[in-house]
């Protein structure tokens, strides 16, 4: 049933969702420019630079220093997007993001592509998974995670209407695009994917079409989801969060990113203090990953729909 | 303004200085002894700035990054002193729910302040990010920073002298403070900087030197001809060489002053040789 609610159209790398986002920002807003660090073509930043040449820094092979320009940008109001991998973007440069950027109230907003294992071959030097535990223990700053292509767009330019430094996280690889172009995206707002009843279960970025999937297996097999897109991890909506799992009275979360530090983790702050209730993770466990396709890569680290399964049927035995 | 009237002004910081760290029993009084006659010529002469209401995007104004955060008793007592904030806040430096933190902070909303620093070499980025934006805005004003020698170990400090030489930010002023001195001790000693005015020239920056950093009008000379040099295709620096601990004779010549506060005793002997020109706070 969710496959008629939620149809594939086509897959979509989300990476290209916020390059598009980027230059039609540039159009909408004198004020925005961007930065990257020799990665234009896989952040697709190229369109921007190639509209708004002079608001486009390329700043070489330097992560530390381009933060700290972005930083500086904000004084005199500017928006400033910078843009490299996700592990370059927030591991490598943690203290400039800190200092320069999160204490000192900085409008920056720190994009960064290739997030996760789905970046494949390159191997688990590239493969950041602890990107948003670094950023979310940041006071001040906003945690994004997109789904899709579609998403991806609409949360690029909603982090620029936000006041305050926000992490954006997006991936390298085709995905299923499945949301609209058309849906409202508010920041901090879970987005309802299906009603159930059986078991919460709470997901971001590309667990969030696994999970689609997932649920209507389990529907079939009479086991209700109730399915949540948690795209923002910080400020996570804890409302939501709590009045599903008061319904369901169990959780699962799914991620691609370590379980320390990842959303789950985030989730199961929110249970220990409010309403302790049965919890699953799909995470990675405390590993680093390794070179093969992501497809490859999902299903050796428990990130796949068979694995999600898992854990619903799991933590349904727990209550 | 008259010279005289400056001198005061410095020999008024330095009891500030003694004060504050005397007062908070913390602090870094060695490098900011030493930047004194720098920052009196800098905010009382050289920078076209308005203190209040304070403006944290400084448009068409000249902006002022300290990127050494830890010589904050010096750069506090000047912005007080300039009109950015009341003296008398002085005494609650590095004290509980004060604005003065011990390194500059925004977080607080001290005006003045545009940017956290102290984790060393990052400054330099952040002010040539304020440059970019002026250059964007039309906006003719300078940006200035102000470097640690021992800061320039830092490699991100090599990052952006590398992008604003390459990227022609020429409306930015760099100053080093060379007084030769770090926490564990002499420059050389501890991981040598070499030739820094040939490293800065070969990176593409039009460099001078100043010997005299702690003489009035060697400092005014000195900004003034780096002012005439921007807006020509290159960043500029200045290496200034100071004394570390001026004006104090027990707390020059040596790096032991560079994080101590002197005891009791220590700040009397220290004021007695500081004239109280414009009143304590």
């Amino acid at each position: 049933m969710y496959l008629t609610k939620f149809s594939d159209s086509g897959k979509k790398d989300t990476r290209s969702g916020f390059g598009a986002a980027l230059l039609e920002l540039g159009k909408r807003n004198p004020n925005v420019v961007a930065l990257c660090a020799d990665l234009t073509g896989s952040l697709k930043m190229d369109a921007f630079q190639k509209a708004f040449p002079e608001r486009f820094f390329q700043v070489g092979i330097a992560e530390a220093n381009m933060m700290g320009i972005a930083a500086g940008l904000t004084i005199g109001g500017k928006i400033p997007f910078t843009g490299t991998f996700a592990n370059f973007s927030t591991g490598r440069v943690f203290d400039q993001i800190r200092q320069s950027i999160a204490y000192s109230h900085k409008n920056v907003k720190i994009c960064a592509s290739h997030a996760g294992l789905t970046l494949g071959e390159d191997g688990a030097t590239h493969q950041i998974l602890e990107d948003i535990g670094l950023m979310k223990m940041l006071p001040g700053m906003t945690v994004i995670n997109p789904c899709d292509y579609n998403q991806t767009y609409l949360a690029t330019l909603a982090i620029a209407e936000h006041q305050g430094p926000v992490y954006l996280r997006f991936g390298r690889p085709a995905v299923p695009n499945f949301t609209s172009l058309t849906d409202t995206f508010q920041i901090g707002k879970a987005i309802h994917l299906h009603k159930g009843n059986d078991v919460s279960l709470f997901c971001t970025g590309h667990l969030v079409w696994k999970s689609i999937v997932a649920a209507d297996a389990l529907e079939k097999e009479g086991i209700s989801v109730d399915v949540w897109n948690i795209h923002t991890i910080k400020p996570l909506d804890v409302e939501v969060i709590l009045q599903s799992v008061k319904q369901t009275g169990c959780v699962v979360s799914a991620e691609e990113h370590q379980k320390n530090g990842g959303l789950g983790d985030s989730i199961a702050q929110i249970l220990a203090e409010h309403y302790p209730a049965p919890m699953e993770y799909v995470a990675v466990n405390d590993a680093f990953g390794e070179s093969g396709t992501p497809d490859e890569l999902m299903a050796k680290y428990g990130l796949d729909v068979p694995d999600i399964i898992k854990a619903v049927k799991k933590v349904i035995q727990k209550k | 303004m008259p010279s005289d009237d400056l001198k005061k002004f410095c020999s008024q910081v330095r009891r500030d200085i003694i004060r504050m760290v005397h007062g908070a029993k913390s602090g870094h009084p060695g490098g900011s002894l030493g930047c004194v006659e720098f920052m009196a010529v800098l905010f009382k002469e050289v920078m076209h700035h308005i203190p209040a209401p304070f403006d944290m995007d400084g448009k068409n104004q000249d902006l002022f990054f300290l990127s050494n955060g830890h010589i904050t008793p010096v750069y506090y007592s000047v912005l007080a002193r300039c009109g950015y904030f009341p003296i008398e806040e002085l005494k609650t430096f590095r004290k509980i729910n004060s604005r003065l933190q011990g390194h500059p902070a925004t977080h607080e909303g001290l005006p003045g302040v545009r940017v956290a620093t102290g984790s060393l070499g990052q400054g330099l980025s952040v002010a040539i990010g304020a440059a970019l934006a002026k250059k964007l805005n039309g906006d003719t004003r300078l940006v200035f920073t102000l470097q640690g020698d021992g800061e320039m170990q830092e490699g991100q400090i090599w990052e952006a002298l590398m992008f604003a030489a390459g990227k022609k930010v020429d409306n930015l002023i760099m100053t080093v403070d060379y007084n030769g001195r770090q926490i564990d001790g002499d420059v050389k000693d501890v991981m040598p900087l070499g030739d820094l005015h040939a490293k800065l020239e070969a990176f593409g920056w039009d460099v001078l030197e100043n010997k005299n950093g702690n003489d009035l009008e060697s400092v005014r000379k000195y900004l003034n001809e780096a002012k005439s040099r921007t807006g020509k295709g290159k960043p500029v620096a200045i290496i200034m060489h100071t004394e570390m601990g001026m004006g104090v004779d027990f707390m020059m010549g040596t790096h032991h002053w560079h994080g101590v506060a002197p005891n009791d005793e220590q700040a009397q002997k220290a004021l007695a040789r500081l004239e109280e020109t414009l009143g304590d706070y």
